[in-house]
């Protein structure tokens, strides 16, 4: 069901939460995190949606804040906040709240989620867009465990990607590397069976890709190679190629979902490697709500000279 | 259960089995892991700060339980390698890199069979979805079908398609496809096992399977014989240096100790006792997995965990379903055997057991044999044990067969369709806890759930009116379905007078994990092609749970007759009796 709440606050929020909890008939749900997505109007509805399909592994609270920008300047200057409450059938398995704020509340909007947060449970930060230069800095991001942001969207990439090495706090990460996990694991497998020291390495993709450029640091983290970047036509990341003495570990992904692994005197095998949507990742992140200490790694690359002591 | 049924016996009688016995016996197995360590992060999440640190502990717990295997049969597991190599790309605080598999292949006898296509099957593909499967993971069947590969392939492909849990994915099936091999022939088809080991020479150097194969007996147990001596004479267990053979099989595991021990004997003859994995799909559950995370990664249950607090346990597996059409492999077997002597007495070690040194196999094993031995029969077997038979009658609302009336059954048979048994636990935390153990077919529903029940308060300072509808406090494992827990406790009932009434605190996995559980085949599968045997009962386990069982066979094997109970009931009026003698009576589920 689904309230509607004008010119509202956090308590007449909550009120209402307990009161569609109620009639739906369960007064209490096992729900585990709070994920809270700071977005624009236009973002919103996908956002939803993924956090919603993910909420099918996680159970959550989802408060969606959306900063208005009212055209006329009589609206501008007065404060306000609207809320749509949505629990059961229309929030997949927890409850969304939908928080519009205008004027001056939209600086404050930490004023609003701290009531609305779940007792207990661990809070999440989404920035599907426009995320903060220092994302832990964030009266939002403060309140969070781990924060979310997605290089892919933003207009330069490579710039972002520098301020967030120097802005990174324990807890952040990006979808940009989530989105390297089936990509990582592949490369972990294919060493795995290699069992040889790496000697070079290259990753192909196309010109300006931020995830590209995290496995290229992460691989110079990991193996201690100078790893070339070479720029393909895409679509996002086309190959990995480690150099052995024995010769080359290929997995190469020129298009489509299919890749394949080339293993040094060893036939070609297919790999499904496909490009997963937001609402998986999404869930992919919401499994882990502790720092993700190789993101920081990757995000260093070898300039951090961060190895892991216990390996 | 019919999917623990040997597929082969299944496939064979499928046609006489009924529409709705097949949909129960799908949703048996009920959903249940994930890649351990993630879900078990996933869980401690809202205390994200200790479970980082519990959660590294538990990988490295279980890659010791993997290398442990290996010690043992002093055979190392992985590929020749300089000793000191460790992949530099996986990293225990890289908790985002899954468990994946290394390079190894799965044979599946009696692929034909129904287990294979409901469960088997889409478990490997549902892995593979996953990404759980190494590239290159390759699937040979084994069947007595004039196939060729791509018929082989287009008989998964639909298993998968109509069983999977996850979405069908062309990318996913193709990688798996590529891999698949059938090989048709009878057991004692000489030829057919040469081609096997052809197939499987050939799948090394096209897939790099690296010489590591599982053979999943999905056979009936007269088989095993059979094909465990084919695979030795032809070759396929001798693994090449640095890799692994490995044996699958499916209960039974005998039908008596003595049997057991034969059978053992026989399997161990070819594979070593740590590479045989015997699947009892319950420990591959989630919620049997949870008893462990409950009772040791928490503080507030075990301190009452024991005689001070419990009064006694009910551990209770019901089936709504007749024998189907499983007459030939039931008659004479009974639900004693079929479910008491694995399932019930694997659910009662882990309920029992003591804090295990650490979460791998060997320790596991330890804690499990130690309960097990210490189990002791109630003297009056009559008095304390009960086994039935269900009647004809009305069971929701259709009408059903009585056992004795049902096709293929010896209408003077007295195998059991319905026990209930008395157990004790000898040793300091159990002495004098009764554990009263019963499963049954044609009962209410499908249940299968452990509780522990509590002592009463020992003192009340409300008066008895006021208490008249306090049962006593109880914590119920629901094992299956709607996995999860309940905590049953009293409270005031609002109002001006005291009264108090049990109230029920509900966990269910349905609620906080939905959807990210496995299903039983899948983790099962995936540990075997790990080496990971903490989910698997060892043959220790099972000889000492046919010693449990077998004076109680014995016993009812010389006196009187099964009592009848009304199908679609909670069992016999003689079970309701053994339970008021001690001065309690079921829950009922």
């Amino acid at each position: 069901m689904r309230i509607d709440l004008t010119d509202t606050t956090a308590s007449k929020i909550n009120k209402a939460l307990v009161q569609g909890r109620r009639a739906i008939g369960t007064p209490a749900v096992g729900m585990v995190l709070t994920l809270v997505i700071v977005t624009d109007e236009e973002n919103a509805y996908d956002s939803i949606k993924a956090a919603e399909e993910a909420s099918h592994e996680h159970p959550s609270r989802t408060l969606v804040v959306i900063k208005r920008h009212p055209r006329n300047l009589r609206d501008r200057t007065r404060s306000h906040l609207d809320a749509e409450v949505r629990v059961g059938s229309e929030a997949g398995t927890g409850e969304t709240v939908v928080l519009r704020m205008y004027g001056e509340v939209s600086e404050h909007a930490d004023s609003v989620v701290l009531p609305l947060l779940l007792p207990d449970a661990p809070v999440v930060v989404w920035w599907p867009v426009d995320a903060p230069d220092d994302p832990a800095g964030d009266p939002l991001g403060a309140l969070a465990q781990r924060r979310i942001t997605d290089l892919y969207a933003v207009e330069r990439p490579m710039e972002t990607l520098e301020r967030r090495v120097r802005t990174y706090a324990p807890g952040d990460t990006d979808l940009a590397w989530t989105r390297l996990t089936l990509w990582r694991s592949m490369l972990a497998a294919a060493l795995d069976q290699a069992r040889v020291p790496v000697t070079s390495a290259t990753v192909e993709a196309e010109a300006d890709n931020p995830a590209a450029e995290l496995l290229a640091r992460w691989l110079e983290a990991r193996l201690h190679v100078t790893v070339d970047r070479v720029i393909t036509d895409g679509p996002v990341v086309t190959a990995v190629r480690l150099g052995t003495a024995n010769g080359e570990i290929v997995i190469d992904r020129p298009e489509g979902p299919i890749a394949t692994m080339t293993l040094p005197d060893q036939p070609p095998r297919s790999l499904a490697l496909k490009v997963r949507s937001t609402s998986e990742l999404i869930a992919e992140e919401l499994r882990r709500l502790d720092a993700d200490e190789m993101y920081a790694i990757a995000l260093r690359g070898e300039a951090g000279k961060e190895t892991p002591v216990h390996v | 259960m019919s999917e623990d049924l040997p597929a082969e016996t299944v496939g064979e009688t499928k046609a006489t089995k009924e529409a709705k016995e097949t949909e129960a016996a799908r949703e048996a197995a009920g959903p249940l892991h994930a890649q351990q360590a993630e879900e078990s992060r996933a869980a401690g999440a809202p205390k994200a700060g200790k479970s980082s640190r519990s959660a590294r502990a538990g990988k490295k717990s279980g890659a010791a339980g993997a290398t442990k295997g290996v010690k043992a049969d002093e055979k190392p597991v992985e590929p020749v390698a300089p000793l000191d190599w460790s992949n530099p790309l996986r990293d225990p605080q890289d908790r985002r890199l899954p468990r994946i598999a290394g390079p190894s292949g799965l044979v599946i006898f009696g692929v034909t069979g129904d287990l294979s296509r409901r469960k088997l099957m889409p478990a490997v593909y549902d892995l593979a979805n996953r990404g759980l499967l190494p590239p290159g993971f390759s699937l040979v069947g084994f069947a007595r079908r004039d196939w060729e590969n791509q018929d082989f392939a287009e008989v998964v492909h639909d298993a998968v398609k109509e069983h999977a849990r996850t979405p069908f994915r062309e990318e996913v099936w193709q990688q798996l496809a590529e891999g698949m091999r059938f090989i048709p022939g009878d057991f004692d088809d000489d030829e057919a096992f040469e081609q096997l080991r052809k197939a499987v020479q050939e799948l090394d150097t096209s897939r790099g399977t690296s010489g590591n194969y599982a053979f999943y007996l999905s056979v009936p147990p007269k088989f095993f014989p059979k094909v465990v001596q084919q695979l030795k004479k032809h070759g396929l267990t001798d693994a090449p240096e640095g890799s692994w053979r490995r044996a699958v099989i499916e209960k039974p595991f005998g039908h008596d100790l003595g049997s057991a021990r034969e059978l053992n004997a026989l399997v161990h003859e070819v594979f070593d006792p740590e590479q045989v994995f015997r699947i009892d799909h319950y420990l591959g559950k989630e919620t049997v997995q949870n008893i462990l995370a409950l009772r040791f990664a928490n503080q507030m249950y075990e301190p009452i965990w024991n005689r001070s607090y419990v009064d006694h346990v009910q551990i209770t597996m019901a089936e709504d379903i007749g024998i189907g059409g499983r007459a030939g492999y039931y008659d004479g077997i009974g639900a004693a055997r079929d479910v008491i002597q694995n399932h019930l007495l694997q659910l009662m070690a882990l309920t029992a057991m003591e804090e295990p040194a650490a979460f791998d196999a060997r320790s596991l094993l330890t804690e499990k044999l130690k309960v097990l031995r210490a189990v002791r029969l109630p003297d009056d077997l009559g008095a304390h044990t009960v086994r039935g038979q269900y009647e004809g009658g009305w069971q929701g609302g259709a009408q059903v067969p009585g056992y004795l009336e049902e096709e293929g059954i010896d209408p003077a048979s007295t195998t059991d369709t319905y026990a209930a048994i008395k157990l004790g636990i000898d040793n300091r935390r159990w002495a004098g806890v009764p554990f009263y153990l019963r499963t049954g077919k044609r009962l209410g529903r499908r249940v299968t759930e452990i509780a522990v029940v509590f002592q009463r308060a020992p003192h009340s300072p409300f008066d008895s009116t006021a208490t008249e509808e306090l049962g006593e406090n109880a914590i119920v494992i629901r094992v299956q379905p709607d996995e999860g827990m309940t905590v049953r406790f009293g409270s005031k009932v609002p109002g001006t007078s005291m009264e108090i009434r049990d109230v029920s605190m509900d966990f269910a996995y349905g609620e906080s994990f939905t959807e990210s559980s496995p299903e039983a085949y899948e983790r099962l599968i995936l540990d075997v092609l790990l080496g990971d045997a903490n989910l698997f009962p060892r043959h220790q386990e099972v000889e000492e749970s046919w010693r449990i069982l077998d004076p109680i066979e014995e016993y009812w094997s010389t006196h009187g007759k099964p009592a009848q109970y009304a199908s679609g009931g909670w069992g016999p009026r003689e079970a309701d009796e053994m339970l008021a003698r001690d001065g309690r009576s079921w829950r009922r589920p």
